[in-house]
């Protein structure tokens, strides 16, 4: 970091946005720096736990089975956005999706060949191998060998604009504060999910009993920044990635394994012994993505999945070992529930089954009859001890609020005022095509998409 | 192991991932199992977002090699020398050293002091006048069998406690798929651009080092077993000429034998500190010299067969063999024998219905 040098690009941020962003940079021959505010060991950001991308494919490519093509991934974001999205750069990120991967691979990328295992999802996603921390490592390998320069433990904090462009960064770093000055600016600091106050001046007081599965240091800083100097924002606080969590999961950084992948066997209540959603309205990684609000609906932020011995064993193994009892009376004392309230809501579940084919690989016709709510698929009766419990709790992947930002990544700022060098890539305006909602795979693919787009258009800037 | 098998992003790599998704609980014959099957190539602990400083502190090529120096230290047979592999470096380098000494008075001894220091032409049995053939065959037999007892009683045992019936380690096709997986090392690519030996950047050049090491001792007993039956069946006494095949055999092997442990051995000490077993170099290192030295007096006794240097030379030369020998049940060698038995398991396991509960309640 050289404060006498004019930098041609300076990137702000050290995950999947930021470093597809420097790479094209350099390759269209600017002068890049990176500044990421974790140390080196925690390089990477959300990126870093991330396992796969979703690419658009006509036929059977590499590692991608089958095909996937524009309209089918434009449909399946349709439905999980509900229409909060931005037609025109959705296709954009869609489309390119199909071209991403020669490029990641001739820049350290490796893929795995298609999956084995619990996971099947090889035709729409291509997963990298060693997951997001082994592709940021050759990420950031590249960007060594191509005259990147990198700063860890290089936070910044302050914005400068002047003339009404960006001028400078004020960074702090190594305790020490030093300015940046560079011809663009390309923000890829990610989400604000790590900053609980915002997500408390959101969510109430629900916040507090949230968990944050990725990296302590997305703390929204940027985007406060951008949103102070007018930039428009896209989509609201309280949108963004939250999934059921086991609630012994760490605050930050408990990343994938803490996921409980067996809801829809079992029943889940609240703390007062309550279901309050149909377990089997669809399958697990479909439904996925709503449980997180649906606990942090709940009293406490804390909900309980609840299975017995049949189940045990037909699902991804969790990290957290289920807490368990020979009895439901001996289970809700565990987890300090009133065991009346839970036997009453077993007994009436179990009372509702209908006897059926169980298949957990297709929507089934066990369900529950007459039950509020209903249970709709693979309801089996909880009679057979052992009892097993998995506490829930609200897990936040990312937050959807956003800068909104045109199809050349500028951003965009209110009464159209002109400051014609400030770009974004990845969550930091991931809500522009994700409003509401999670598609899996579709974090990567904006961040990819959008950094490489950010990276040449910020080299051009900077050279115009 | 919980971690990994939740998370699982590292199934690409080798054997290891894929074989923890087959059991949902890792009692000790697992660990066993899954601490041989790994290389320990080091990709896993560079890709973990867990890996230490993290708070899960993950670090499987770590958590593995420890578990493989105490498999190679509880299967030792006889047991009493078990604690070979406790205080490895020491004790092999003097069994090591002793053998050649050993050889070096014997022969002294025995042989005529012309003999011994005398010159010798290339001619039929000048190496049986320093050492009479029947000596050097008897010396030799008797630790080729003790060696291949102590390795069978080891790899027993270790057999056993996978949990596994003996006929299974026999079983032909699974055999199969364990000998190539290990000529190839097909494990240590890392999945395809090789992997993060000695540091994160992926390379071949462990690969490459350890063929050169395998294939020359393979060449080295090829040629032995070459001049075994020159021998014993045609009658034709060593020393052989310069383009014989043992002697060419011997020649390759014995280059492969003088690259491979060096490289084995630079790439040791280039490695990242974080992932070294430290309490394992003094095995490792240990086997690697004497490879490398038993190369190097072969060299040595080619060029100077024809010079009254022989005797001397022939004596280091068999005493660092026999030295290697003996030290080979105790040291890194084994490494070969349970890393085999884990890839016949492998194969086996593969073959066998996976057990996943879904949709069978
Ligand atoms: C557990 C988990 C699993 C996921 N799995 C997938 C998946 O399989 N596929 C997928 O597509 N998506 C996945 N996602 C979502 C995905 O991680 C994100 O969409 C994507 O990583 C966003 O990339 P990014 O570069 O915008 O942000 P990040 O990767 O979070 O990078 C932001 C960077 O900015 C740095 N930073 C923040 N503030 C500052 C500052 N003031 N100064 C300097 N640096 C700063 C941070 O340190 C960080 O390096 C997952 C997320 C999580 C948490
Ligand atoms: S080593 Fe780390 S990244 Fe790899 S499977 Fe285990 S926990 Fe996951
Ligand atoms: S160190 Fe290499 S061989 Fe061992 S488990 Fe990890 S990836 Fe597999």
């Amino acid at each position: 970091m050289d404060p006498n040098q004019l930098y041609d690009v300076l990137i702000v941020g050290g995950g999947n946005a930021a470093l597809c962003a420097a790479i094209t940079a350099r390759q269209a021959g600017a002068s890049v720096i990176v500044l990421e505010a974790a140390p080196k060991h925690f390089r990477g950001g959300n990126s870093r736990h991330t396992r796969n991308f979703r690419c658009m494919h006509d036929a059977p490519a590499d590692v991608l089975t089958d095909s996937y093509g524009e309209n089918e991934y434009w449909e399946d974001l349709l439905k999980v956005t509900a229409g909060h999205t931005d037609e025109k750069l959705a296709r954009m990120v869609i489309r390119q999706t199909s071209e991403c991967r020669p490029w990641m691979r001739a820049h350290g990328a490796r893929f795995q060949p298609s999956l084995g295992g619990t996971l099947h999802l090889s035709r729409t996603n291509a997963f990298f191998l060693g997951g997001g921390k082994a592709l940021l490592n050759g990420y950031y390998r590249a960007a060594e060998r191509m005259g990147i320069e990198i700063e860890y433990n290089a936070e910044v904090n302050e914005l400068n604009f002047r003339d009404g462009r960006f001028h400078s960064a004020v960074v702090v770093r190594k305790g020490f504060t030093e300015v940046v000055r560079a011809k663009t600016l390309v923000a890829a600091a990610g989400g604000f999910q790590a900053n609980i106050e915002w997500l408390r001046s959101a969510w109430g007081e629900a916040a507090n009993n949230f968990l944050i599965r990725g990296t302590p240091y997305d703390n929204g800083h940027i985007l406060r920044l951008l949103m102070n100097q007018g930039a428009r924002t896209v989509s609201d606080p309280t949108q963004c990635h939250c999934v059921a969590i086991d609630a012994r999961a760490p605050r930050f950084d408990g990343g994938i394994i803490t996921r409980v992948d067996c809801v829809s066997l079992g029943i889940t209540v609240n703390q007062h012994a309550q279901r309050f959603y149909d377990e089997g309205e669809d399958f697990w990684p479909k439904r996925y993505a709503i449980w997180g609000r649906l606990v942090a609906q709940q009293p406490g932020q804390i909900a309980y999945t609840i299975i017995d011995s049949q189940a045990m064993g037909g699902f991804m193994p969790p990290v957290f070992p289920p807490i368990q009892a020979r009895s439901l009376r001996e289970l809700a004392d565990a987890l300090k529930l009133d065991p009346q309230a839970l036997e009453r809501t077993v007994a009436e579940y179990n009372a509702a089954v209908r006897p059926g084919k169980f298949d957990h690989a297709i929507l089934d016709n066990c369900s529950t009859e007459d039950l509020q709510p209903a249970k709709s698929h693979w309801a089996l009766r909880i009679e057979r001890p052992p009892y097993y419990a998995y506490p829930l709790r609200p897990g936040i992947t990312f937050t959807y609020l956003g800068v909104a930002v045109n199809e050349r990544a500028e951003v965009c700022f209110e009464e159209n005022r002109k400051l014609d060098n400030v770009f974004a890539a990845g969550e930091i305006m991931a809500g522009n095509i994700l409003g509401k909602g999670y598609l899996a795979g579709l974090g990567m693919a904006i961040g990819t998409v959008f950094g490489r787009i950010a990276g040449e258009e910020a080299a051009r800037r900077a050279h115009a | 192991m919980r971690i990994c098998n939740a998370c699982r992003y590292c199934e690409g790599f080798c054997a290891v991932f894929p074989a923890m998704e087959r059991r949902m609980e890792f009692g000790e014959k697992d660990l066993l199992y899954l601490a041989n099957l790994c290389h320990d190539c080091g990709e896993c602990y560079y890709s973990c977002q867990y890996a230490p400083p993290h708070e899960f502190a993950v670090h499987i090529p770590q958590t593995m090699a420890e578990i493989r120096r105490q498999t190679y230290s509880e299967y030792a047979w006889p047991g009493a020398l078990k604690g070979l592999f406790a205080h490895n470096g020491l004790a092999l380098a003097l069994g090591a050293l002793i053998a050649p000494l050993l050889f070096m008075t014997y022969l002294y001894a025995v042989a005529a002091p012309g003999v011994f220091f005398g010159a010798h032409a290339v001619a039929d049995g000048a190496f049986y006048r320093v050492m009479p053939h029947g000596a050097m065959i008897a010396v030799f037999l008797l630790l080729g069998i003790g060696v291949a007892v102590a390795f069978a009683a080891g790899l027993w045992r270790f057999w056993r406690d996978l949990g596994e019936p003996l006929a299974t380690l026999f079983d032909g096709k699974a055999m199969q798929q364990a000998i190539v997986d290990a000529m190839t090392l097909r494990y240590l690519d890392g999945g395809g651009e090789g992997c993060a030996y000695p540091d994160e950047v992926p390379s071949t050049a462990r690969r490459t080092f350890h063929h050169l090491t395998f294939y020359g001792f393979l060449f080295c007993f090829a040629a032995t077993s070459v001049a075994a039956v020159y021998h014993n069946l045609l009658g034709w006494q060593a020393p052989y000429a310069l383009l014989s095949v043992p002697v060419v055999f011997g020649t390759i092997g014995g280059i492969g034998l003088l690259i491979g442990p060096v490289g084995l051995m630079w790439l040791k000490i280039a490695r990242d500190p974080e992932t070294q077993d430290r309490k394992q170099s003094g095995m490792d290192t240990t086997f690697l010299a004497m490879l490398f030295l038993t190369s190097l007096t072969g060299f040595l006794l080619l060029i100077l067969r024809e010079s009254s240097a022989m005797g001397v030379v022939l004596a280091i030369h068999l005493g660092i063999v026999a030295g290697l020998f003996i030290t080979m049940p105790y040291g890194k060698f084994v490494h070969a024998i349970y890393r085999s038995a884990a890839l016949v398991l492998n194969a086996l396991e593969k073959r066998r219905p996976v057990k996943l509960p879904v949709g069978e309640i």
